[in-house]
Protein backbone atom coordinates (compact mmCIF):
# COMPACT_ATOMS: atom_id res chain seq x y z
CA UNK A 1 0.00 0.00 0.00
CA UNK A 2 1.58 3.46 -0.69
CA UNK A 3 1.54 5.98 1.57
CA UNK A 4 1.10 9.55 1.96
CA UNK A 5 3.08 11.43 -0.08
CA UNK A 6 2.45 14.96 1.15
CA UNK A 7 3.27 13.14 5.02
CA UNK A 8 6.88 12.26 3.26
CA UNK A 9 7.34 15.64 2.09
CA UNK A 10 6.22 17.20 5.25
CA UNK A 11 8.54 14.92 6.74
CA UNK A 12 11.63 15.79 4.69
CA UNK A 13 11.06 19.43 5.54
CA UNK A 14 9.60 20.46 2.09
CA UNK A 15 7.21 23.91 2.20
CA UNK A 16 4.14 22.16 1.35
CA UNK A 17 2.03 23.97 -1.27
CA UNK A 18 -1.84 22.49 -1.31
CA UNK A 19 -4.65 24.06 -3.34
CA UNK A 20 -8.02 23.53 -3.08
CA UNK A 21 -10.87 22.60 -5.35
CA UNK A 22 -14.60 22.66 -5.17
CA UNK A 23 -16.33 19.77 -6.46
CA UNK A 24 -19.47 20.90 -8.88
CA UNK A 25 -23.13 20.91 -8.67
CA UNK A 26 -23.49 18.30 -11.15
CA UNK A 27 -22.38 14.79 -12.28
CA UNK A 28 -19.72 15.69 -14.52
CA UNK A 29 -15.95 15.42 -13.29
CA UNK A 30 -14.49 17.31 -16.43
CA UNK A 31 -13.55 20.76 -14.74
CA UNK A 32 -12.55 19.04 -11.51
CA UNK A 33 -9.90 17.05 -13.62
CA UNK A 34 -9.10 20.15 -15.74
CA UNK A 35 -8.08 22.05 -12.54
CA UNK A 36 -6.08 19.53 -11.03
CA UNK A 37 -3.74 18.65 -14.54
CA UNK A 38 -3.30 22.54 -14.49
CA UNK A 39 -2.17 22.65 -10.76
CA UNK A 40 -0.45 19.24 -10.97
CA UNK A 41 3.61 21.18 -11.30
CA UNK A 42 2.16 23.46 -8.49
CA UNK A 43 1.12 21.61 -5.88
CA UNK A 44 2.19 18.80 -4.04
CA UNK A 45 -1.91 18.14 -3.06
CA UNK A 46 -5.25 19.15 -3.54
CA UNK A 47 -8.15 19.55 -0.75
CA UNK A 48 -11.41 18.31 -2.30
CA UNK A 49 -14.12 20.29 -0.54
CA UNK A 50 -17.48 17.59 0.88
CA UNK A 51 -20.15 20.38 0.45
CA UNK A 52 -18.98 23.34 1.12
CA UNK A 53 -21.10 25.85 2.77
CA UNK A 54 -23.99 22.66 2.74
CA UNK A 55 -24.53 22.93 -1.30
CA UNK A 56 -25.08 19.76 -2.69
CA UNK A 57 -22.18 18.86 -4.77
CA UNK A 58 -20.77 15.70 -6.38
CA UNK A 59 -19.14 13.99 -3.12
CA UNK A 60 -15.35 14.58 -1.68
CA UNK A 61 -14.66 11.17 -2.20
CA UNK A 62 -15.45 10.87 -6.05
CA UNK A 63 -13.87 13.89 -6.53
CA UNK A 64 -10.84 13.26 -4.70
CA UNK A 65 -10.69 9.83 -7.03
CA UNK A 66 -10.44 12.14 -10.44
CA UNK A 67 -8.02 14.18 -9.08
CA UNK A 68 -5.99 11.21 -8.00
CA UNK A 69 -6.14 9.79 -11.93
CA UNK A 70 -5.30 13.36 -13.20
CA UNK A 71 -1.77 12.21 -11.20
CA UNK A 72 -2.05 14.42 -8.27
CA UNK A 73 -2.62 13.45 -4.47
CA UNK A 74 -5.86 14.36 -3.62
CA UNK A 75 -6.33 15.53 0.31
CA UNK A 76 -10.14 14.32 0.97
CA UNK A 77 -12.41 16.65 3.18
CA UNK A 78 -14.72 15.02 5.36
CA UNK A 79 -17.28 16.48 7.58
CA UNK A 80 -19.59 15.03 10.37
CA UNK A 81 -22.71 17.09 9.26
CA UNK A 82 -24.06 14.72 7.30
CA UNK A 83 -22.69 11.57 8.15
CA UNK A 84 -23.37 9.46 11.52
CA UNK A 85 -20.13 7.04 13.07
CA UNK A 86 -21.16 4.18 11.02
CA UNK A 87 -21.30 6.11 7.05
CA UNK A 88 -18.46 8.13 7.93
CA UNK A 89 -16.23 4.71 8.74
CA UNK A 90 -17.43 2.71 5.82
CA UNK A 91 -16.29 6.07 3.68
CA UNK A 92 -13.05 6.14 5.33
CA UNK A 93 -12.60 2.42 4.31
CA UNK A 94 -14.14 3.04 0.93
CA UNK A 95 -11.69 6.09 0.02
CA UNK A 96 -8.86 4.27 1.41
CA UNK A 97 -9.60 0.95 -1.07
CA UNK A 98 -9.57 3.69 -3.46
CA UNK A 99 -6.10 4.96 -2.86
CA UNK A 100 -7.27 8.20 -0.83
CA UNK A 101 -4.89 8.48 1.89
CA UNK A 102 -5.06 12.18 3.20
CA UNK A 103 -8.30 12.86 5.24
CA UNK A 104 -9.41 16.29 6.78
CA UNK A 105 -12.04 15.95 9.62
CA UNK A 106 -14.25 18.95 9.90
CA UNK A 107 -17.31 19.94 11.73
CA UNK A 108 -18.65 20.90 8.58
CA UNK A 109 -20.45 24.75 7.28
CA UNK A 110 -23.90 24.71 9.47
CA UNK A 111 -26.87 23.19 7.01
CA UNK A 112 -28.55 26.52 7.30
CA UNK A 113 -26.21 28.39 4.93
CA UNK A 114 -26.71 26.02 2.22
CA UNK A 115 -29.62 25.31 -0.10
CA UNK A 116 -31.12 22.43 2.00
CA UNK A 117 -31.77 24.60 5.16
CA UNK A 118 -34.72 22.07 5.90
CA UNK A 119 -32.49 19.20 6.32
CA UNK A 120 -31.47 17.27 9.57
CA UNK A 121 -28.16 17.38 10.42
CA UNK A 122 -26.13 14.41 12.08
CA UNK A 123 -23.33 15.88 14.42
CA UNK A 124 -22.97 12.22 15.76
CA UNK A 125 -19.50 12.62 16.46
CA UNK A 126 -17.81 16.10 16.27
CA UNK A 127 -14.41 16.64 14.54
CA UNK A 128 -12.36 16.31 17.50
CA UNK A 129 -14.02 12.43 17.81
CA UNK A 130 -13.61 12.39 14.23
CA UNK A 131 -9.97 12.66 14.05
CA UNK A 132 -10.16 9.93 16.90
CA UNK A 133 -11.82 7.52 14.79
CA UNK A 134 -9.44 7.86 12.01
CA UNK A 135 -6.18 7.00 14.30
CA UNK A 136 -8.02 4.49 16.23
CA UNK A 137 -8.86 2.92 12.78
CA UNK A 138 -5.19 3.29 11.83
CA UNK A 139 -3.04 2.25 15.22
CA UNK A 140 -5.50 0.28 16.66
CA UNK A 141 -7.26 -1.35 14.76
CA UNK A 142 -10.46 -0.64 15.91
CA UNK A 143 -13.71 0.72 14.79
CA UNK A 144 -15.50 3.32 17.21
CA UNK A 145 -17.53 0.77 18.70
CA UNK A 146 -14.34 -1.00 19.92
CA UNK A 147 -14.67 -3.59 17.60
CA UNK A 148 -11.62 -5.19 16.26
CA UNK A 149 -10.28 -4.72 12.37
CA UNK A 150 -9.68 -7.37 10.98
CA UNK A 151 -7.85 -6.85 7.47
CA UNK A 152 -6.05 -3.72 5.77
CA UNK A 153 -6.70 -1.03 8.47
CA UNK A 154 -6.94 2.38 6.35
CA UNK A 155 -3.37 3.63 7.11
CA UNK A 156 -4.83 7.52 6.62
CA UNK A 157 -2.37 10.97 7.20
CA UNK A 158 -4.61 13.22 9.53
CA UNK A 159 -5.42 16.42 8.98
CA UNK A 160 -7.94 18.87 11.10
CA UNK A 161 -8.60 22.60 10.36
CA UNK A 162 -7.55 25.36 12.90
CA UNK A 163 -8.84 28.64 13.14
CA UNK A 164 -6.68 31.54 15.19
CA UNK A 165 -9.72 34.14 13.69
CA UNK A 166 -12.43 32.46 15.67
CA UNK A 167 -13.34 33.14 19.25
CA UNK A 168 -12.42 32.51 21.93
CA UNK A 169 -8.85 33.21 20.91
CA UNK A 170 -7.31 31.75 23.95
CA UNK A 171 -8.96 28.70 23.44
CA UNK A 172 -7.87 28.56 19.71
CA UNK A 173 -4.41 27.26 20.87
CA UNK A 174 -6.32 24.93 23.21
CA UNK A 175 -8.39 23.53 20.64
CA UNK A 176 -5.51 22.78 18.46
CA UNK A 177 -3.84 20.94 20.87
CA UNK A 178 -7.08 19.06 21.55
CA UNK A 179 -7.56 18.13 18.00
CA UNK A 180 -3.25 17.12 17.87
CA UNK A 181 -3.92 14.85 21.27
CA UNK A 182 -6.85 13.43 19.36
CA UNK A 183 -4.40 12.27 16.68
CA UNK A 184 -4.06 15.44 13.95
CA UNK A 185 -0.73 14.79 12.00
CA UNK A 186 -1.17 18.09 10.06
CA UNK A 187 -3.48 21.41 10.33
CA UNK A 188 -4.58 23.27 7.74
CA UNK A 189 -5.54 26.89 9.40
CA UNK A 190 -8.25 29.11 7.86
CA UNK A 191 -7.46 31.76 5.68
CA UNK A 192 -5.23 34.33 6.70
CA UNK A 193 -5.43 37.98 6.19
CA UNK A 194 -4.52 39.46 9.87
CA UNK A 195 -1.15 38.55 9.89
CA UNK A 196 -0.70 39.99 13.43
CA UNK A 197 -3.29 37.68 15.10
CA UNK A 198 -1.82 35.13 13.38
CA UNK A 199 1.54 35.73 14.31
CA UNK A 200 0.53 35.79 17.76
CA UNK A 201 -1.09 32.65 17.44
CA UNK A 202 1.77 31.11 16.38
CA UNK A 203 4.16 32.38 18.99
CA UNK A 204 1.27 30.48 21.40
CA UNK A 205 1.13 27.41 19.21
CA UNK A 206 5.39 27.69 19.56
CA UNK A 207 5.09 28.15 23.54
CA UNK A 208 2.91 24.80 23.45
CA UNK A 209 5.16 23.07 21.44
CA UNK A 210 2.47 22.00 19.01
CA UNK A 211 4.23 22.97 15.81
CA UNK A 212 6.67 19.97 17.03
CA UNK A 213 4.05 17.66 16.78
CA UNK A 214 2.04 18.78 13.44
CA UNK A 215 2.85 19.64 10.58
CA UNK A 216 0.87 23.48 10.43
CA UNK A 217 -0.14 24.23 7.09
CA UNK A 218 -1.70 28.33 7.01
CA UNK A 219 -4.62 29.26 4.89
CA UNK A 220 -4.08 31.71 2.19
CA UNK A 221 -7.20 33.53 -0.38
CA UNK A 222 -6.06 35.40 -3.20
CA UNK A 223 -8.63 38.51 -2.99
CA UNK A 224 -10.36 39.30 -6.56
CA UNK A 225 -11.96 42.93 -5.53
CA UNK A 226 -12.26 45.53 -2.60
CA UNK A 227 -15.74 44.16 -2.91
CA UNK A 228 -14.82 40.11 -2.33
CA UNK A 229 -12.93 41.70 0.75
CA UNK A 230 -15.64 43.57 1.97
CA UNK A 231 -17.82 40.35 1.70
CA UNK A 232 -14.87 37.82 3.53
CA UNK A 233 -14.70 40.76 6.26
CA UNK A 234 -18.87 41.59 6.74
CA UNK A 235 -20.25 38.42 5.71
CA UNK A 236 -18.42 35.35 6.25
CA UNK A 237 -18.16 33.53 10.04
CA UNK A 238 -14.79 33.06 11.01
CA UNK A 239 -12.51 35.11 8.76
CA UNK A 240 -11.05 38.61 9.59
CA UNK A 241 -9.56 41.26 7.24
CA UNK A 242 -7.97 43.75 7.97
CA UNK A 243 -9.00 47.35 6.70
CA UNK A 244 -5.33 48.19 5.20
CA UNK A 245 -6.23 45.12 3.07
CA UNK A 246 -9.65 46.55 2.48
CA UNK A 247 -7.74 49.47 1.50
CA UNK A 248 -5.09 48.44 -0.67
CA UNK A 249 -7.58 46.61 -2.83
CA UNK A 250 -9.67 49.73 -3.48
CA UNK A 251 -6.76 51.90 -4.27
CA UNK A 252 -5.51 49.46 -6.65
CA UNK A 253 -6.13 49.49 -10.32
CA UNK A 254 -5.92 46.60 -11.47
CA UNK A 255 -7.64 44.93 -8.25
CA UNK A 256 -6.93 41.24 -9.28
CA UNK A 257 -2.86 42.14 -10.23
CA UNK A 258 -3.01 43.51 -5.78
CA UNK A 259 -4.66 40.47 -5.15
CA UNK A 260 -2.36 38.51 -6.35
CA UNK A 261 0.48 40.37 -4.84
CA UNK A 262 -0.85 40.89 -1.17
CA UNK A 263 -1.78 36.72 -1.69
CA UNK A 264 2.16 36.55 -2.63
CA UNK A 265 3.51 39.17 0.24
CA UNK A 266 1.36 36.95 2.79
CA UNK A 267 3.00 33.61 1.19
CA UNK A 268 6.16 35.23 1.71
CA UNK A 269 5.66 35.87 5.37
CA UNK A 270 4.19 33.18 6.74
CA UNK A 271 7.37 31.32 5.14
CA UNK A 272 9.20 33.11 7.40
CA UNK A 273 7.09 32.10 10.22
CA UNK A 274 8.69 29.13 12.45
CA UNK A 275 6.11 26.56 12.84
CA UNK A 276 4.48 27.14 9.24
CA UNK A 277 5.43 24.21 7.62
CA UNK A 278 3.15 25.06 3.86
CA UNK A 279 0.90 27.13 3.27
CA UNK A 280 -2.82 26.09 1.68
CA UNK A 281 -4.11 28.07 -1.49
CA UNK A 282 -7.84 28.47 -1.30
CA UNK A 283 -8.85 30.00 -4.63
CA UNK A 284 -12.35 28.45 -5.24
CA UNK A 285 -13.90 29.88 -8.43
CA UNK A 286 -10.06 30.90 -8.97
CA UNK A 287 -8.34 27.70 -9.25
CA UNK A 288 -6.08 28.80 -12.70
CA UNK A 289 -4.80 31.68 -10.55
CA UNK A 290 -3.27 29.03 -8.02
CA UNK A 291 -0.03 28.42 -11.30
CA UNK A 292 0.93 31.93 -11.10
CA UNK A 293 0.92 32.62 -6.93
CA UNK A 294 3.38 29.58 -6.97
CA UNK A 295 5.30 30.96 -9.23
CA UNK A 296 5.32 34.56 -8.00
CA UNK A 297 6.15 32.80 -4.66
CA UNK A 298 8.92 31.39 -5.48
CA UNK A 299 7.53 27.83 -4.84
CA UNK A 300 7.61 26.29 -8.50
CA UNK A 301 10.07 23.90 -8.42
CA UNK A 302 11.88 24.08 -4.93
CA UNK B 1 -41.69 22.97 31.30
CA UNK B 2 -42.90 22.11 27.71
CA UNK B 3 -42.87 25.01 25.61
CA UNK B 4 -45.53 25.34 22.72
CA UNK B 5 -47.34 27.55 20.43
CA UNK B 6 -50.70 28.04 19.03
CA UNK B 7 -50.58 26.55 15.18
CA UNK B 8 -52.35 29.34 13.16
CA UNK B 9 -56.03 29.46 13.21
CA UNK B 10 -56.24 28.89 9.47
CA UNK B 11 -54.58 25.53 10.08
CA UNK B 12 -56.78 24.24 13.04
CA UNK B 13 -59.60 25.43 10.76
CA UNK B 14 -58.21 23.04 8.03
CA UNK B 15 -57.64 20.04 10.74
CA UNK B 16 -60.97 20.27 12.19
CA UNK B 17 -62.07 20.51 8.03
CA UNK B 18 -66.23 19.89 8.48
CA UNK B 19 -66.92 19.09 11.75
CA UNK B 20 -69.95 20.70 13.55
CA UNK B 21 -69.19 20.24 16.98
CA UNK B 22 -65.39 19.83 18.50
CA UNK B 23 -64.02 19.30 21.86
CA UNK B 24 -61.09 21.68 22.95
CA UNK B 25 -59.09 20.21 25.56
CA UNK B 26 -56.39 22.63 27.40
CA UNK B 27 -54.16 21.69 30.01
CA UNK B 28 -53.08 23.42 32.94
CA UNK B 29 -49.70 22.13 32.89
CA UNK B 30 -46.51 24.09 31.30
CA UNK B 31 -48.36 24.97 28.08
CA UNK B 32 -50.88 27.25 30.61
CA UNK B 33 -47.60 28.88 32.25
CA UNK B 34 -46.39 29.41 28.33
CA UNK B 35 -49.90 30.78 27.58
CA UNK B 36 -50.33 28.66 24.74
CA UNK B 37 -52.92 25.87 26.03
CA UNK B 38 -54.73 26.81 29.13
CA UNK B 39 -58.09 27.69 29.87
CA UNK B 40 -57.88 31.25 28.41
CA UNK B 41 -56.11 30.02 25.26
CA UNK B 42 -59.03 27.70 25.09
CA UNK B 43 -61.61 30.04 25.24
CA UNK B 44 -59.61 32.63 22.28
CA UNK B 45 -59.86 29.55 19.86
CA UNK B 46 -63.60 28.45 20.39
CA UNK B 47 -64.54 31.62 20.02
CA UNK B 48 -62.18 32.70 16.60
CA UNK B 49 -63.39 29.44 15.18
CA UNK B 50 -66.93 29.98 15.71
CA UNK B 51 -66.62 33.23 14.11
CA UNK B 52 -64.86 32.10 11.21
CA UNK B 53 -67.20 29.09 10.40
CA UNK B 54 -69.85 32.18 11.23
CA UNK B 55 -68.96 34.20 8.26
CA UNK B 56 -68.48 30.60 5.89
CA UNK B 57 -72.23 30.29 6.82
CA UNK B 58 -71.22 26.71 8.62
CA UNK B 59 -71.78 27.14 11.64
CA UNK B 60 -69.39 25.56 14.41
CA UNK B 61 -70.41 24.09 18.04
CA UNK B 62 -67.38 23.87 20.59
CA UNK B 63 -66.98 22.31 24.40
CA UNK B 64 -64.43 23.87 26.32
CA UNK B 65 -62.99 22.25 28.84
CA UNK B 66 -59.75 22.28 30.41
CA UNK B 67 -57.93 19.08 32.14
CA UNK B 68 -55.43 19.60 35.59
CA UNK B 69 -52.96 17.83 33.04
CA UNK B 70 -53.18 15.88 29.86
CA UNK B 71 -50.05 13.65 30.29
CA UNK B 72 -51.97 11.91 33.48
CA UNK B 73 -54.95 9.30 32.42
CA UNK B 74 -56.11 10.25 35.94
CA UNK B 75 -57.62 13.34 34.79
CA UNK B 76 -57.74 12.32 30.75
CA UNK B 77 -60.73 9.86 32.22
CA UNK B 78 -62.54 12.72 33.91
CA UNK B 79 -62.40 13.97 30.24
CA UNK B 80 -65.07 11.18 29.41
CA UNK B 81 -68.22 12.55 30.04
CA UNK B 82 -67.85 15.58 27.10
CA UNK B 83 -66.30 13.16 24.70
CA UNK B 84 -70.27 13.04 23.49
CA UNK B 85 -71.34 10.71 20.16
CA UNK B 86 -72.21 14.02 18.43
CA UNK B 87 -68.07 15.21 19.21
CA UNK B 88 -66.55 15.37 15.69
CA UNK B 89 -63.11 16.49 16.55
CA UNK B 90 -61.30 16.95 19.73
CA UNK B 91 -58.68 19.14 19.31
CA UNK B 92 -55.94 18.39 22.43
CA UNK B 93 -54.29 22.53 23.44
CA UNK B 94 -51.48 20.75 25.02
CA UNK B 95 -47.80 19.34 24.44
CA UNK B 96 -47.79 16.12 21.73
CA UNK B 97 -47.81 14.12 24.95
CA UNK B 98 -51.35 15.30 25.47
CA UNK B 99 -53.12 15.11 22.02
CA UNK B 100 -51.36 10.86 22.34
CA UNK B 101 -53.06 10.34 25.93
CA UNK B 102 -56.40 11.49 23.90
CA UNK B 103 -56.02 9.69 21.05
CA UNK B 104 -54.91 6.85 22.96
CA UNK B 105 -57.84 7.09 25.30
CA UNK B 106 -61.10 8.13 22.80
CA UNK B 107 -62.06 6.34 19.99
CA UNK B 108 -62.34 10.02 18.34
CA UNK B 109 -60.09 11.83 15.49
CA UNK B 110 -57.72 14.15 17.84
CA UNK B 111 -55.74 16.62 15.99
CA UNK B 112 -53.11 19.11 17.81
CA UNK B 113 -53.79 22.85 18.47
CA UNK B 114 -50.04 23.43 19.29
CA UNK B 115 -47.27 23.08 18.48
CA UNK B 116 -44.61 21.77 20.79
CA UNK B 117 -41.15 23.05 20.27
CA UNK B 118 -39.04 22.49 23.04
CA UNK B 119 -38.20 21.78 27.17
CA UNK B 120 -37.23 25.30 28.05
CA UNK B 121 -38.42 28.35 30.32
CA UNK B 122 -38.82 31.88 30.23
CA UNK B 123 -35.95 34.23 29.95
CA UNK B 124 -37.85 37.54 29.96
CA UNK B 125 -41.90 38.12 29.61
CA UNK B 126 -42.94 37.04 26.66
CA UNK B 127 -40.11 34.97 25.73
CA UNK B 128 -39.09 31.33 26.36
CA UNK B 129 -35.77 29.63 25.36
CA UNK B 130 -34.63 26.31 25.30
CA UNK B 131 -32.61 24.27 27.60
CA UNK B 132 -32.84 20.58 27.55
CA UNK B 133 -32.40 18.45 24.92
CA UNK B 134 -33.75 15.15 26.33
CA UNK B 135 -30.81 13.30 25.66
CA UNK B 136 -31.67 10.95 28.01
CA UNK B 137 -27.58 10.90 29.57
CA UNK B 138 -27.02 14.74 31.34
CA UNK B 139 -23.45 15.86 30.52
CA UNK B 140 -23.61 19.45 32.02
CA UNK B 141 -21.50 18.54 35.05
CA UNK B 142 -18.43 18.28 32.26
CA UNK B 143 -19.55 21.56 30.72
CA UNK B 144 -20.18 23.93 33.41
CA UNK B 145 -23.92 23.80 33.80
CA UNK B 146 -24.38 24.78 29.67
CA UNK B 147 -25.79 22.23 27.51
CA UNK B 148 -23.97 22.29 24.59
CA UNK B 149 -26.43 18.94 22.58
CA UNK B 150 -28.93 21.65 22.70
CA UNK B 151 -27.09 25.01 22.54
CA UNK B 152 -24.60 24.63 20.35
CA UNK B 153 -25.90 23.95 16.66
CA UNK B 154 -23.34 21.22 16.11
CA UNK B 155 -24.14 19.54 19.09
CA UNK B 156 -20.27 19.77 19.71
CA UNK B 157 -18.69 18.39 22.63
CA UNK B 158 -14.76 19.21 22.59
CA UNK B 159 -15.30 23.39 22.08
CA UNK B 160 -16.50 25.41 19.83
CA UNK B 161 -16.06 25.73 16.11
CA UNK B 162 -14.58 27.80 13.74
CA UNK B 163 -17.88 30.06 13.40
CA UNK B 164 -17.63 31.51 16.98
CA UNK B 165 -17.04 35.30 16.63
CA UNK B 166 -17.63 37.89 19.27
CA UNK B 167 -19.71 35.14 21.49
CA UNK B 168 -21.92 34.25 18.73
CA UNK B 169 -23.02 31.47 16.55
CA UNK B 170 -22.38 31.44 13.00
CA UNK B 171 -25.61 30.77 11.75
CA UNK B 172 -27.39 33.84 13.46
CA UNK B 173 -25.69 36.68 15.24
CA UNK B 174 -28.84 36.67 17.81
CA UNK B 175 -27.87 33.10 19.37
CA UNK B 176 -24.90 33.06 21.53
CA UNK B 177 -22.07 30.60 20.90
CA UNK B 178 -22.60 27.97 23.68
CA UNK B 179 -18.98 27.45 23.98
CA UNK B 180 -17.93 30.88 24.26
CA UNK B 181 -20.27 30.59 27.25
CA UNK B 182 -18.83 27.61 27.91
CA UNK B 183 -15.29 28.73 27.93
CA UNK B 184 -15.91 31.84 30.16
CA UNK B 185 -17.63 30.36 32.92
CA UNK B 186 -15.28 27.87 33.11
CA UNK B 187 -12.70 29.92 33.00
CA UNK B 188 -14.19 31.94 35.98
CA UNK B 189 -14.44 28.91 37.57
CA UNK B 190 -11.34 27.68 37.69
CA UNK B 191 -11.93 24.68 35.90
CA UNK B 192 -10.67 25.30 32.11
CA UNK B 193 -8.81 21.96 32.58
CA UNK B 194 -11.75 20.25 32.08
CA UNK B 195 -12.33 21.33 28.97
CA UNK B 196 -9.10 19.79 27.68
CA UNK B 197 -10.03 16.63 28.13
CA UNK B 198 -11.77 14.64 24.92
CA UNK B 199 -15.03 13.88 25.23
CA UNK B 200 -15.78 10.36 23.66
CA UNK B 201 -18.75 10.02 21.37
CA UNK B 202 -21.68 10.86 22.63
CA UNK B 203 -24.17 7.52 23.44
CA UNK B 204 -27.00 8.38 21.73
CA UNK B 205 -28.66 5.31 22.20
CA UNK B 206 -30.56 6.64 25.52
CA UNK B 207 -31.74 9.71 23.32
CA UNK B 208 -34.29 9.85 20.86
CA UNK B 209 -32.75 7.01 18.53
CA UNK B 210 -34.02 3.94 19.97
CA UNK B 211 -38.19 4.43 19.54
CA UNK B 212 -40.26 5.64 22.58
CA UNK B 213 -37.99 5.46 25.75
CA UNK B 214 -39.40 4.40 29.11
CA UNK B 215 -38.91 4.71 32.70
CA UNK B 216 -39.67 2.31 35.18
CA UNK B 217 -39.47 2.80 38.75
CA UNK B 218 -39.99 -0.62 40.87
CA UNK B 219 -40.34 1.60 44.22
CA UNK B 220 -43.24 3.72 43.26
CA UNK B 221 -44.89 0.84 41.25
CA UNK B 222 -48.47 -0.03 42.86
CA UNK B 223 -48.27 -4.07 43.40
CA UNK B 224 -50.78 -6.09 41.70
Amino acid sequence: MNNSKMQQLLSQGKFLVTGEIGPPKHANPERIIKHATELKDYVDAINLTDNQTAVVRLSSIAASVHVLQAGVEPIMQMTVRDRNRIALQSDLLGAYSLGIRNVLCLSGDHQSFGNHPMAKNVHDVDSIQLIQIVKNLRDKKIFSCGEELKGQEPRFFIGAAANPFADPFEFRVLRLEKKINAGADFIQTQVVFDMERFEQFMAMVRKRGLHKEAYIIAGVMPLKSARAAKFMQQSVAGITVPEDIIKRMERADDPKQEGIAICVEQIKHLQKIEGVAGVHIMAVMWEDIIPTIVKEAGLHNR
Amino acid sequence: MIVAESKPLTEVANLIDNAKKVLIVGCSGCVTVCMSGGQKEVGILASKLRLLRKKEGNPLETVEVTLTRQCDPEYVETLKKYVTDDIDVIISMACGVGVQFLAERYNKWVVPGLNTKFAGGTTEHGVWEERCGLCGECILYKTGGICPIIRCSKSLLNGPCGGSQEGKCEINSEIPCAWQLIYDRMQALGRLDLLMEIQPPKDWSKSRDGGLRKVVREDVKLDE
